[in-house]
């Protein structure tokens, strides 16, 4: 009860994701910006991973780093081992925006696209695993809908079903809920750690809520900006909804909370 | 009068304290509101019905106007244009016109966006493909095809090729710049998504950033069809007789010079209503079978 949603793999055993000592820069005709400065971090297989901490401090940039959509200008990115040098369908990405899913194409074409565009699975399935992915988010009764008639709650779930219908090695999530409302949003996150103890995915998961990366997580990356840099690295697999108010929750709260705003109370005496 | 004393308001100011209400939820089996609307109402709604009002009312002005004027070699009224119409489709005077210049036309608009296609999702895939072709459509958009028929001329002779060419000139930019302009302004994240799944190059352009960028084609295509009639008729005008059979433009032209006015108007007349069957029938379909389902246009 206690030791809820603990991994179920060894500590001991082969990443399956490593970033190591990663600096990913934005050059600009201006100026170079630097988001994030030599990060390193180890992913479990089945591990829920959050990366949090405040605006600007470099977390999509690492995600999308991770996805191949950014090469870093020093340090490597490897998954199972194997250097990530572009995107690909391995590492599936929910993005934060609602726009995500493709409006030309219904419910079901949106989860079948990745399947046809990397030729996974045989043909015959696609359709099949497309309507189980959609049926398991709850969304059965609007596989054939187009996107624009779905709240944007929904979009989200449609594009967390078209990740996991890959089953991709890694799922990189970038804030998928928080463009939502308080309740919609605790749902989604009961709904994704009802998904896990299903499936045992890996995760990454970008927030900026404490409170969503201690439910979340097994385990919490705090990461500072300017550069943005890992001041952290926390296991809570301790912790879900039901912790949620209790002292221990909230102590372990307190703590990350200090470790975020330590560096502004100095620079602003 | 003592008991809102007991909240002792949070900030001065405040409006004074009301009770809590609390609505269980009983007359949630009362039917629905239906709200009745008049067959008036109703029509009125119809987008096509209204757009039929404004022909008539057109056409009522016209009627009116032409018969007070009362000089049908000047401005013959709407019933002696229909009349010449009539009379036109009947001798098979002005089908074979019509005929004749649309099979110019398709031909011309058709190599002209399957040329598009081509070099915009060429161009598409470099940075410097995107500077040439933003280069080349703004030096060629803004040149009239009429200018350059004397050349085309000089080029293919007095044939259907130079009235072909300077269509596909004038359709080819138009088109491209939309198309080029709808691909660029396709969202960051939609381009990730079709990243994420290894798509690149031609496959990219075909299953992400043709659909997505699908409402600046459609209107890129409009724009394209209405250059092309206004190109075929101008340059059927200047340059008469288009390979053996005559179109519209000459029609037009050689009533003009017999003084048959009302044939004139005739000719006019199915420019336009060809224009509108293109509009409101075929890129209509294509809107609300694509677009409009989609929910990228209202
Ligand atoms: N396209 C870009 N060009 C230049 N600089 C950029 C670009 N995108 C992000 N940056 C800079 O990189 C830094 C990190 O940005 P990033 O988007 O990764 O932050 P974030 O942690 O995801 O913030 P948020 O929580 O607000 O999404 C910021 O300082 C930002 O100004
Ligand atoms: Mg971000």
């Amino acid at each position: 009860m206690f030791m809820s949603r603990e991994p179920s793999h060894s500590v001991v055993a082969k990443p399956l994701l490593e970033v190591d000592r990663v600096t990913l820069q934005y050059v600009t005709p201006e100026r170079i910006v630097t988001a994030t400065r030599r990060v390193s971090f180890d992913l479990q297989a089945q591990d829920r991973f959050v990366l949090l901490g405040p605006s600007g401090c470099g977390k999509s940039t690492l995600l999308k780093s991770i996805g191949g959509f950014i090469a870093p200008t020093e340090g490597e990115i490897r998954l199972a081992g194997e250097r990530v040098r572009e995107p690909g369908a391995d590492r599936m990405f929910v993005f934060q925006e609602f726009d995500q899913l493709l409006p030309w194409l219904s419910v079901v074409d949106n989860v079948v696209f990745p399947m046809r565009a990397t030729k996974r699975f045989p043909r015959a399935e696609w359709r099949d695993r497309a309507r189980a992915a959609v049926e398991k988010v709850g969304l059965g009764r609007f596989a054939d809908v187009f996107p624009h008639t779905l709240s944007g709650g929904m979009k989200q779930r449609v594009a967390i079903a078209r990740a996991l219908a890959m089953e991709p090695k890694v799922l990189l999530m970038d804030e998928p809920f928080a463009a939502l409302d308080a309740l919609t949003r605790r749902r989604m996150q009961r709904e994704l750690l009802e998904l896990w103890d299903d499936i045992r995915f890996s995760l990454v998961f970008v927030t900026h809520s404490i409170q969503e990366a201690i439910v979340l997580a097994s385990r919490i990356v705090v990461m500072t900006p300017h550069p943005g840099r890992i001041v952290a690295e926390f296991d809570a697999t301790r912790f879900g909804h039901d912790q949620a108010g209790g002292s221990e929750f909230e102590a372990f709260s307190e703590r990350i909370n200090r470790l975020l705003f330590a560096g502004e109370e100095i620079a602003h005496g | 009068m003592a008991e809102p004393e007991i909240f002792s308001p949070a900030r001065p100011g405040e409006p004074a304290p009301r009770p809590d209400i609390l609505r269980p939820a009983i007359d949630d089996l009362a039917p629905d509101v239906v709200v009745e609307r008049g067959l008036i109402v109703r029509l009125a709604e119809t987008t096509w019905l209204r757009r039929v009002a404004v022909v008539v009312v057109l056409g009522v002005i016209w009627e009116v106007y032409a018969r007070q004027l009362a000089n049908p070699l000047m401005f013959p009224s709407l019933t002696e244009t229909l009349e010449a119409f009539v009379a036109g489709l009947r001798s098979g005077a002005l089908v074979s016109a019509v005929s004749g210049s649309l099979r110019i036309l398709l031909v011309g608009y058709g190599v002209a966006v399957v040329l598009s296609t081509l070099i915009t999702a060429l161009a598409i895939g470099t940075r410097i493909g995107t500077d040439v072709l933003s280069t080349l459509t703004s030096m060629f958009n803004p040149l009239p095809a009429i200018a350059i028929l004397p050349l085309a001329m000089l080029w293919f002779g007095l044939g259907v090729g130079s009235v072909v060419f300077v269509i596909v000139h004038s359709v080819l930019w138009a088109v491209s710049l939309n198309t080029l302009t709808g691909f660029q302004s396709v969202s960051a994240t939609q381009r990730m998504v079709g990243r994420n799944y290894g798509l690149k190059g031609f496959a990219f352009v075909r299953a992400i950033l043709i659909p997505a960028a699908f409402p600046a084609i459609l209107s890129g295509l409009k724009i394209g069809w209405a250059f092309s009639w206004r190109t075929l008729i101008a340059a059927e005008l200047v340059f008469g007789v288009s390979g053996g059979a005559a179109g519209l433009g000459w029609y037009i032209f050689q009533n003009r010079n017999a003084l048959e006015t009302p044939n004139v108007f005739a000719g006019l007349l199915t420019v336009i209503v060809i224009g509108l069957l293109v509009e409101g029938v075929v890129f209509r379909a294509i809107e609300s079978a694509t677009i409009r389902r989609w929910g990228m246009q209202a």
